[in-house]
């Protein structure tokens, strides 16, 4: 038998709670005897009865805890420690499952709250704060806020890879964890592709486009749409293929992101050089690679991206084009008169502006968008549309203290009534994003501004084509089939990817760059 | 890889902004918290800056360990009664000690003043209020904070040379801190009032009570205030507004050993009766118990634990362990509460007395959630103290088992305020405190909750990135 006895003085407890906290103990296994008690005479008496008493019990007062364990062997006798410890020092009322509302992470933390992720939507300016306060409380971080500087961004990256933890973000929109959305995501098939992806509705149409062609998702990380700049050094990116190239549920990846800078690419391609697992890397407007190794291919779409994933989970061959819809397109064209020239694409979706850029650059002539990074393209007063222009609203000189589109869809309505107004256009070419984050009913109010922008054409003697995509699966909340359904009773050409919507549009008009005529 | 743990892990979230990101997870079944967040330090970058410096300073967390540990292993005893002028350190014949931070009698408030006015009379240096404002005014008396002289005051706090005080000794670190006598309620000296009656009762209190007190203190030996406080705390005081267990439990220590001080039968009846009677009698023996237990706290270099939260009535003030005895002030707050039939807002003092040092201790308002009889007294549901309670664990260092509260499945008392922690969350400490008259004299009428001013600790952080930044 071994036996341990503690004194700590002026260390008060009621006789209540030690007397069933030492009943408790003496229960436990390879535990003989226990006392836990204030030092007050009598119990100093009942320790020296017990044999548990000693110089020191006996020189204690009554303001002195005392414990006292007598056990079978060193492990039980620590166990019984352990557990004493455990039971003086929490009471049970943080323990508790309560729904309650706090002001700080610490409070709720301090309250017994465990989490192993934190969403950060809080003003950017105090972002940063908080992402490195759950770091350091061991959560990974999902930062959507935006406005953190690159020195903080990385100071966090740099802090959540020296403790095994993701951040993603800032900026950062979308992410899939473990079959969960997070922000702006949508409701996911669970499967066999992992992605990491550096842009938000990028990586949402990857998403979906994955659902809808019967494959799906073992988990889907953001990065921040600056995580492979050369100030960040692709930090998450690499921690993220690494994790998920570690991870057995993963058989594919998928990489979505703008091009890296110099500086990172290489650093990346050496990394992508030790996965085993297939990789599909789509880098939007990035160059082509010539000698990649056999398990990596290149996508120049999201579209194309998540149609050679699943191609690759469900170990088939991967067949390039879309569906044909010349016959019905054709006959829509028919309605436009030779003046109406011109698509204007007014996005909620940034990376889709981007996407359908690279659709149309092929396409048509006159293009500019206020996200292209083309000389020529480049758009030098939003308020002033000429030729094809493609728009992402969601850019911050559109959102000056309103809502994302994403969140408030109504604001695109002007745009569409003003393009409504401009005889040279024919085609108006629009996203719809449904799924968590988003609007309730985001076609609705699309809808709203389509059928304003028709009648006010109508009014000038005018036919107005639009073309919508939505972007959202078959189980979003919002229901894919009704979103669809009060867009076509507008008469909208409904596309079922954003790169089948940009085609369209460019069908519409005739494929100006050497296709063929209307 | 660690950070491939996440996979294997039910995801449980800290939704930190805007809440419909919550919605959104509770829709898909997954555990997530809300943090109402709102910005630290009220959006002062500047002072965000050094909140963030400091919050990870290792020397700074040890400092308020030790502070903290100095507080739980604080023990106070009453060892006795003796006059002010012969105990208490700094004491003169021309000393009025006062509550809360110092102040000048021009800038005092009416019921400080007639409290001077009364123990001015009380002392035989004014025959009357007038006589009492003109020496007050003169600049031959010297007012200083009760606090400044190890003692407390509730109230006005007014302690004079020959009041009797109650001596509280901290066995663990062998400081000691004095308080008066509670009066009782109605027209008392703590309230500003000084007619015949105050000043008669002041006198008994010193030439009858005192010496029954002081025998029956040295029969019995000394009266372990600590545990009296943490049984009162289990049988629903919070030893600041209610005291009424705390009392019972006292008077039961003493009653017999009064009863064998073979002072005449009327005498001691008196002397009984006058504790049996009065609810509050071991509020002036909590407060300086608390203080006893917060001086040895005060003065480690690097701690930012708040040491003191006193108020006169005009100002409230803070002192900081690590900035010793500076106080860092700002204009005091009205107390939010219920006030008697009678009365209303326009009669209200500001906040007063020293009484928060029970607060600064981690009972009084931050042990509401243990006294849901004083709930209604201040106005409130049990729901909202018990609220209070919780919140302060957010801005404290950590629970001190002594004071373990039933409510709250016996978490240890919230303890051990942190300046830092305070401005971070933008969670002030709740005292729960009797509201006065604006007149001197009429006492109290009715009582609530009041929060120091913010700007106390911006004061004292601002002068901390200055001394140890």
């Amino acid at each position: 038998m071994l036996k341990k006895i503690l004194v700590r003085k002026n260390a008060y407890f009621d006789s209540v709670t030690l007397m069933s906290l030492g009943s408790k103990i003496k229960k436990m296994d390879g535990v003989s005897q226990a006392v836990v008690v204030m030092a007050t005479e009598m119990n100093r008496e009942i320790l020296m009865n017990v044999g548990l008493g000693n110089q020191e019990t006996e020189a204690a007062g009554p303001n002195d805890l005392v414990l006292a364990v007598e056990a079978e062997s060193e492990t039980f006798l620590s166990a019984a420690f352990a557990e004493i410890e455990e039971k003086l020092a929490g009471s049970q009322d943080k323990k508790k499952n309560r729904d309650n509302v706090y002001k700080t992470q610490e409070e709720a933390l301090k309250d017994g709250v465990k989490a192993n992720m934190a969403v950060i939507s809080v003003p950017g300016r105090f972002a940063a704060r908080e992402a490195k306060k759950a770091l350091k409380n061991g959560m990974h971080v999902m930062l959507f806020s935006d406005n953190v500087t690159v020195e903080q961004e990385r100071e966090l990256k740099e802090l959540a890879r020296e403790k095994g933890l993701f951040v993603m973000g800032p900026d950062c929109g979308t992410a899939v964890i473990n079959g969960t959305g997070l922000c702006f995501a949508n409701k996911m098939r669970k499967g066999a592709i992992g992605i990491v992806g550096a842009s938000g509705t990028g990586l949402q149409e990857v998403l979906v486009q994955i659902d809808r062609l019967g494959g799906g998702i073992a988990q889907a990380l953001g990065t921040g749409g600056r995580d492979l700049k050369e100030s960040i050094g692709g930090i998450m990116m690499m921690e993220g293929i690494k994790a998920l190239d570690a991870e057995e549920q993963v058989k594919v990846l998928v990489l979505v992101s703008k091009p890296p800078e110099a500086a990172v690419e290489e650093t990346i391609w050496n990394l992508l050089r030790q996965v085993k697992k297939p990789v599909v890397v789509c880098f939007l407007e990035g160059k082509k690679r010539e000698n990649l190794p056999a398990n990596i291919c290149m996508a120049s779409t999201l579209l194309e991206a998540a149609k050679k994933a699943v191609a690759l989970e469900k170990g088939v061959e991967y067949t390039e084009g879309i569906r044909d819809r010349s016959r019905e397109i054709q006959k829509e064209s028919m309605d436009l008169k030779p003046e109406q020239r011109y698509v204007r694409g007014f996005f909620c979706g940034g990376t889709l502006c981007a996407e359908a850029l690279i659709v149309l650059r092929e396409r048509l002539t006159e293009l500019r968008s206020n996200v292209s990074h083309h000389e020529e393209e480049i758009l030098e007063d939003a308020r002033d549309l000429k030729g094809n222009v493609l728009l992402d609203l969601g850019e911050d000189e559109f959102t000056n203290g309103r809502p994302h589109p994403m969140i408030e869809p109504s604001l695109r309505t002007e745009w569409i009534v003003d393009a409504a107004k401009d005889p040279a256009v024919g085609v108006i070419l629009l996203d719809v994003e449904i799924g968590y984050g988003s609007h309730e009913n985001p076609a609705q109010i699309a809808a709203e501004g389509i059928r304003q922008a028709k009648e006010t054409a109508k009014a000038a003697g005018r036919n107005l084509k639009v073309v919508v995509y939505v972007c959202g699966t078959d189980k979003d909340r919002q229901n894919l089939e009704e979103q669809r359904a009060i867009l076509a009773g507008e008469g909208a050409i409904l596309a079922d990817s954003n790169v089948e919507a940009a085609q369209l549009a460019a069908q519409l008009l005739g494929n100006q760059k050497g296709g063929k005529n209307r | 890889m660690k950070i491939n743990d996440l996979f294997q892990q039910e995801l449980t979230v800290l939704n930190i902004g805007a809440p419909n990101f919550k919605a959104d997870l509770d829709l898909q079944g997954i555990s997530a918290h809300q943090i109402q967040w709102m910005p630290p330090a009220e959006g002062d970058l500047e002072l965000i800056e050094q909140l963030d410096a400091f919050c990870d300073r290792e020397d700074i967390k040890e400092a308020n360990q030790e502070a903290f540990s100095r507080i739980l292993k604080g023990s106070p005893v009453l060892v006795g009664m003796e006059r002010a002028i012969d105990v208490i350190p700094g004491m003169t014949k021309n000393t009025i000690l006062h509550s809360g931070p110092p102040i000048g009698w021009d800038r005092m408030c009416d019921p400080v003043k007639g409290a001077v006015v009364g123990a001015l009379i009380y002392e035989g240096r004014a025959e009357n209020e007038e006589e009492a404002r003109q020496l007050a005014a003169s600049g031959e008396i010297t007012f200083s904070p009760c606090h400044e002289h190890s003692a407390v005051g509730p109230m006005a706090g007014i302690i004079s040379p020959s009041m009797p005080v109650h001596i509280v000794e901290n066995k663990t670190y062998g400081n000691r801190a004095y308080c008066t006598v509670n009066e009782g309620l109605g027209k008392v000296l703590r309230f500003g009032a000084f007619d015949q009656s105050v000043i008669a009762r002041l006198r008994w209190i010193e030439t009858e009570f005192m010496p029954v007190m002081q025998k029956a203190i040295r029969i019995h030996g000394e009266i372990d205030l600590k545990v009296i406080t943490a049984q009162a705390v289990q049988m629903g005081d919070e030893c600041h507004n209610r005291n009424k267990a705390a009392t019972c439990l006292f008077f039961r220590e003493l009653v017999l050993s009064m009863l064998k001080t073979g002072f005449p039968g009327q005498q001691i009846e008196k002397a009984i009766d006058f504790i049996r009677g009065n609810d509050h009698y071991f509020l002036n023996l909590s407060m300086p118990a608390c203080k006893s237990i917060l001086d040895p706290a005060n003065g480690i270099p690097n701690s930012t634990i708040v040491t003191a939260m006193a108020r006169n009535g005009v100002d409230f003030g803070i002192q900081v362990s690590g900035l010793g005895k500076k106080w860092f002030t700002a204009p005091a707050n009205y107390v939010q509460g219920l006030l008697f039939p009678g009365y209303d807002d326009q009669d209200a003092n500001p906040d007063l007395g020293d009484s928060a040092i029970t607060e600064t201790t981690g009972i009084g308002g931050f042990a509401m959630g243990a006294s849901p009889a004083i709930t209604q007294f201040v106005g409130g549901t049990v729901e909202d103290a018990v609220n209070y309670t919780r919140s302060m664990y957010t801005i404290t260092t950590g629970e001190n088992s002594a004071y373990a509260l039933p409510p709250m499945d016996f978490r240890g008392a919230a303890t051990g305020i942190d300046l830092l922690k305070v401005l971070d969350s933008g969670t002030l400490p709740v005292i729960n405190t009797g509201i006065a008259h604006r007149v001197a004299g009429i006492g109290q009428i009715g009582a609530g909750i009041v929060n120091p001013p913010r700007e106390c600790f911006v004061k004292a952080l601002k002068e901390y990135g200055k001394v140890r930044g």
